[in-house]
């Protein structure tokens, strides 16, 4: 690594401080806490949710959460109907600029094999059991669509101010692996 | 058939380790720089998205199940660089790469190096992968579809293609239009962007596997209209 580094940066190909700008960004720019940011909002701005479902890219972007990897973006909603999870099974796809770098269960080869078989059982490993009535919808990432989930929102969550709401909305909420922290 | 990154259902991987939420994003320093290096030389614009993707597919059944993701990322920039002639063997196998001659910065390439200036404009910008196209879309929401028989591309043998073998030639419904996007399986190769139409397709899990957990479970792909036909 740090060799292939070496030769491309003295080949004038590769920035050292540019890469140490990725880094920054994703490290400590990007991350789930834009995603939990727009979920807060579609749990609080009915109109907000309802342009969401119409063109999710537009509403990010108007954000600020436009680039890399959720150029083309799909909210996803989670109701006692219907449970929505994320996976790509052919390489790593995620919403980056929602979310960030995927965590490395995302892009292992258990999630990747397993969540569109037995994403029940895939969900229990993360301590999430659905209900009978609740259906398992699952989005296998095949081209450059990114899927948002949106998770249900608490009980006990009336009222609370857009940051509050955002704090109960974690990542694993967002891909689907979770559903968001109750209201303690 | 396809290749060993086309995993979906496949049975033997054992259980799913959750990390916790506040895990640092890159597990070691080196898995950063392997990240920011490839970002950084795509920037160099060699190659696609879909050729980078397809580099990673084409490791070796061994080395793409031996290799940690991030060796698997250097593994597919290594043969990349070499094989877009950005660099050659000799450069990659100088044992003492640190210590190689001439920092000269000379590379024909190197007026095109990512500086760090201009990292945030291309992070924010991305690379979108609709296009426009005159390419009429065949099928519309709610309208049954079969996929094809295969999951193998039919432009290049063993050549790219976004079919999991699990979907292939089953009968779903189309759940949205995406409206018209690159076709991997001929960007992939370089034989142009060949844009069509792309669905969200919605396949009852009874259809994919042969004990489904629950009745009303499903799984939706993103599939082009080449891989489709009215079922």
């Amino acid at each position: 690594m740090k060799a292939l580094e070496t030769i491309l940066a003295r080949k004038g190909l590769i920035d050292p401080a540019a890469l140490d700008a990725i880094i920054d960004t994703y490290e400590n720019k990007i991350g789930p806490r834009n995603g939990a940011e727009v979920v807060a909002r579609a749990w609080s701005d009915p109109g907000f949710l309802a342009a969401l479902r119409e063109d999710a890219t537009a509403m990010v972007r108007e954000m600020g959460f436009y680039g890399r990897q959720g150029e083309h973006m799909v909210a996803v909603e989670n109701t006692p109907e219907r449970h929505n999870m994320v996976v790509c099974t052919l390489c790593s796809c995620y919403p980056w600029p929602l979310l960030g770098i995927p965590p490395a269960w995302y892009k292992s080869d258990a999630y990747r094999a397993r969540a569109v078989r037995e994403p029940r059982q895939v969900l229990a490993e993360f301590g999430v059991h659905l209900p009978k009535e609740t259906a398992v919808r699952v989005w296998d990432s095949t081209a450059e669509m990114r899927y948002l989930v949106i998770p249900m929102r608490p009980a006990g969550s009336e009222g609370m101010g857009l940051e509050a709401l955002a704090d109960l909305v974690t990542r694993d909420s967002m891909v689907g692996t979770g559903l968001a922290r109750a209201v303690t | 058939m396809s290749r060993v990154h086309d995993m979906g259902g496949r049975f033997g991987d054992g259980p799913v380790t959750p990390d916790a939420e506040d895990e640092p994003i890159f597990a070691t320093d080196w898995h950063g720089r392997a990240l920011a290096v490839t970002l950084a030389c795509g920037a160099l614009g060699q190659w696609n998205l879909d050729m980078s993707r397809h580099e990673r597919e084409r490791l070796s059944p061994k080395d793409y199940m031996r290799f940690s993701y991030y060796e698997k990322w250097m593994a597919g920039l290594a043969d990349l660089l070499v094989e877009t002639g950005v660099l050659d063997v000799a450069d990659l196998s100088s044992a003492d790469a640190a210590g190689a001659a001439q920092a000269d910065g000379s590379h024909p390439l190197a007026s095109r190096a990512m500086a760090a200036a201009a990292v945030p404009g291309v992070l924010a910008r991305g690379g979108p992968s609709a296009r426009d196209s005159d390419v009429v879309a065949h099928f519309e929401p709610g309208q049954a579809v079969r996929t094809r028989p295969r999951s193998e591309s039919d432009l290049v043998a063993g050549g790219h293609t976004r079919l999991p073998n699990y979907a292939a030639g089953a009968v779903g419904r189309v759940l949205r239009l995406q409206g018209a996007h690159v076709l991997p399986d001929s960007n992939a190769h370089g034989l142009g962007e060949a844009a069509e139409p792309l669905y969200a397709v919605v396949f009852a899990a009874s259809e994919l596997w042969q004990a489904p957990e629950h009745p009303r479970d499903e799984v939706v792909l993103d599939l082009w209209q080449s891989y489709l036909e009215p079922a």
